[in-house]
């Protein structure tokens, strides 16, 4: 599929362990999961919230122990690098987390914060002064800025400085768990074109986490759609965005909201009950949701295709614009 | 009755360098039974507005004037902190854009749940099938099992759901919701649009619901307020603010809209210029320093013109559609 990964998973496993009581259990929060990363290339992973997104990308930084599977950066395997060793790694490849305040030290000003990184790399023979002026700059804050602590933040302006803090090291692939969330549209336009603008300029390598399916549509080249722990599309934005073929991703695109009050939705309605990780249905695992279920898909599970350039795995993918046969009650296992 | 009646509103933070004048002049009403949603700039000061209506300011936060009436009798900016508990939760509920500033860490999501329902008479068992109702109307897979479990041990979504289920379990009469829907995919998002729109009317409640996604605004909300750097710049309908907006920031923040670009670009527009410092406001239009509309007359304090039907901007040419330059 690819001509010159920068990363490459292969069949990577998630568990953790649960239950309590003397009961040992443990859940597949990643089940299984392969792709690769083109240098200069921006990969979207969107798809239902508890799908398993952030422990992949913990696992792919490293944060997350993976339990089968390999991963590749840079022709170096790193999944089992032990801390020390992973840190040279977390140099070229760094990680913008999903909770803007929470993940920075409430102690720390921002100053500090941004220039943080070359502390934790040990790099000298820079001033940091003008490196947190230089990275406050590129990311839109004032330099004044520099002297207050994250609770004296908008959450906005906490999300510019997890930018800042990602890109200070120049990276070759930054992993962004909802870079945008809690920006209003301008400023998420500022954050999305300053990273492609280092995407261009640097060949930088993005995954992009995000439930914006119109920010994905915009500047993800690929996109991988993920249900309970798998994916279950993956392919060409445009291709996937214009006809889905596998009736999750077709329902997911079909909720996106519109800015306008006055528009009527045609949706694709799921049930609501997500299936529990502890108990994955038999089969096909989307057949309990599925509006197009048949009887087959409750016991057997379709294999991934891998037909141009998309990865499917659903036993009757879907027509472009298919509509669902009836809204039916969903087929119960 | 109006739920909430702001007027006037003024807060501001001391800081090293001097005050920062945080909200100005704010004035909007919450009516009974509907959804207001508040847009804006990231840092315009939704979460302030939002903490000086729970008596919640920082430290180095003061209100310097104005009032907030809620349900035409609590004056809040000088309630007494015994009496804003008392509202804060059962009647004044929260969900905010970080599930974690509602759940702690270290206490089961059921024993949290019981919790939030201390002053009711129910036994135990019941306090205990309320939680799981909750849980199951905001989808929580095995709810009765979800109890047992810590926050860390959801997902990021799943936490705002169960936030959400909590906000809701005291049947409030105003509810405040500051980016609920940020971190769920957009089926979850739907459905939990259209969870609060019915949960919104079987409870009768007033909901104020601040969110940048502006096609979730578009179709939940019945009012919308648009703020910008502390000052509310237009109020109306919906329909009035999406589609015949008056203010040129409001114009030019849904332009800004990805899902309004209908071709594929790399490049998304964005707003030029920089939010004026809030330390030293200009004399005049807070938006002068980035409006393309801008004349000699804006550097006087533009006034709130009133366009009819309750809609209201705080520009000079708000009257003037043709001169706005808005296409909506
Ligand atoms: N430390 C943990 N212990 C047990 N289960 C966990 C842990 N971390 C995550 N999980 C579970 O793993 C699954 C995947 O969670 P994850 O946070 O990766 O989802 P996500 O796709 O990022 O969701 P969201 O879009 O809501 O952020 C969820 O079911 C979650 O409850
Ligand atoms: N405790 C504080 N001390 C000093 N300044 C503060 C404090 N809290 C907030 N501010 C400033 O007040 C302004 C409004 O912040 P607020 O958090 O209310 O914005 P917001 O509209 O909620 O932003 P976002 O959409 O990013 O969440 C910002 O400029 C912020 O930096
Ligand atoms: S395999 Fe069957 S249940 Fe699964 S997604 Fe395809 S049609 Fe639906
Ligand atoms: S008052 Fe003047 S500067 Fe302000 S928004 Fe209107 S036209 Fe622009
Ligand atoms: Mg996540
Ligand atoms: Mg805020």
């Amino acid at each position: 599929m690819s001509s010159d990964p920068i990363l490459k998973v292969e069949d990577v496993q998630v568990s953790f362990p649960v239950g309590g009581f003397g009961r040992r259990n443990s859940i597949l929060g990643v089940a299984g999961v392969s792709f690769e990363v083109n240098r200069g290339e921006t990969f979207a992973l969107v798809g239902e919230s508890g799908s398993g997104k952030t422990t992949l990308a913990r696992a792919v930084n490293g944060l997350q122990e993976i339990s089968a599977g390999s991963i590749t950066f840079e022709d170096q395997r790193i999944d089992e690098l032990d801390p020390r060793a992973m840190k040279p790694v977390r140099k070229r490849m760094s990680m913008m987390f999903q909770d803007p305040v929470g993940s920075l030290s409430p102690r720390m000003t921002v100053g500090d914060l941004v220039t943080e990184p070359f502390r934790i790399h040990g790099i000298e023979g820079r001033n940091l002064r003008d490196e947190a002026e230089r990275l406050l700059t590129l990311v839109g804050l004032p330099t004044s800025f520099d002297s207050r602590f994250p609770h004296q933040l908008s959450g906005g302006q906490a999300r510019r400085v997890g930018v800042a803090r990602a890109i200070a090291l120049d990276p070759a692939l930054i992993i962004a768990d909802e870079p945008t969330a809690g920006l209003d549209v301008s400023v998420q336009g500022e954050v999305l074109n300053l990273l492609n603008d280092l995407r261009e300029r640097l060949g930088l390598a993005m995954v992009i986490i995000t439930h914006n399916l119109h920010v994905v549509h915009h500047v993800a080249d690929r996109t991988a759609v993920m249900y309970l722990g798998r994916f279950v599309e993956a392919g060409e934005t445009e291709e996937v965005f214009s006809a889905p073929q596998h009736p999750y991703t077709a329902a997911l695109l079909s909720a996106n909201p519109e800015p306008d009050p006055d528009k009527t939705h045609d949706r694709i309605t799921l049930p609501a009950e997500v299936p529990s990780l502890l108990a994955r249905p038999s089969g096909c695992e989307f057949h309990t949701r599925c509006p197009w279920a048949q009887s087959q898909c409750s016991f057997d599970a379709p294999e991934r295709h891998v037909t141009d350039e998309r990865v499917i795995a659903c036993h009757f993918p879907l027509a472009p614009g298919a509509r669902p046969p009836e809204q039916k009650e969903s087929v119960l296992s | 009755m109006t739920t909430l009646r702001i007027d006037n509103l003024n807060v501001s933070f001391s800081t090293e360098a001097g005050p920062l004048h945080a909200l100005k002049n704010v004035s909007f009403d919450v009516p009974e039974n509907r959804i207001v949603g508040i847009v804006g700039e990231s840092g315009c000061g939704k979460s302030t507005l939002i903490n000086a209506i729970l008596g919640l300011l920082a430290d180095n936060g003061s209100i310097d004037g104005g009032s907030i009436l809620f349900e035409g009798q609590d004056e809040l900016t000088s309630l007494p902190s015994s009496r804003m508990r008392d509202l804060r939760g059962p009647r004044i509920a929260t969900v905010f854009q970080d599930p974690m500033g509602a759940l702690n860490p270290v206490i089961s999501v059921g024993k949290q749940m019981l919790n939030i329902q201390y002053r009711s008479t129910l036994s135990k068992d019941e306090k205990m099938n309320r939680a799981v109702e909750m849980l199951e109307l905001v989808r929580i897979p095995d709810a009765r099992a979800a109890l047992a479990r810590y926050p860390h041990q959801f997902s990021g979504g799943m936490k705002q759901r169960i936030a959400i289920a909590m906000a809701l379990m005291m049947e409030p009469a105003l509810l405040i919701a500051d980016e609920p829907t940020t971190a769920l995919d957009a089926t979850l998002e739907v459905t939990t649009i259209e969870l609060l729109k019915d949960l919104q009317q079987k409870i009768g409640c007033s909901v104020m619901f601040i969110s940048h996604h502006l096609g979730v605004i578009a179709e939940l909300c019945d009012d919308v307020v648009v703020m910008y750097a502390g000052e509310v710049v237009e109020r109306g309908t919906v329909r009035q603010i999406f589609q015949d907006p008056r203010h040129p920031y409001t114009a030019r923040l849904l332009e800004c809209d990805p899902a309004r670009q209908s071709e594929r670009t790399r490049h998304l527009p964005t707003i030029p210029g920089e939010i004026p410092d809030l330390r030293a406001r200009p004399a005049g239009c807070i938006f002068a320093n980035r409006c393309d509309l801008v004349s000699d007359a804006c550097s006087a304090p533009p006034p709130d013109k009133d366009i009819g039907d309750g809609h209201v901007a705080r520009c000079i040419i708000a009257d003037c559609p043709e001169e706005t330059g808005v296409t909506a």
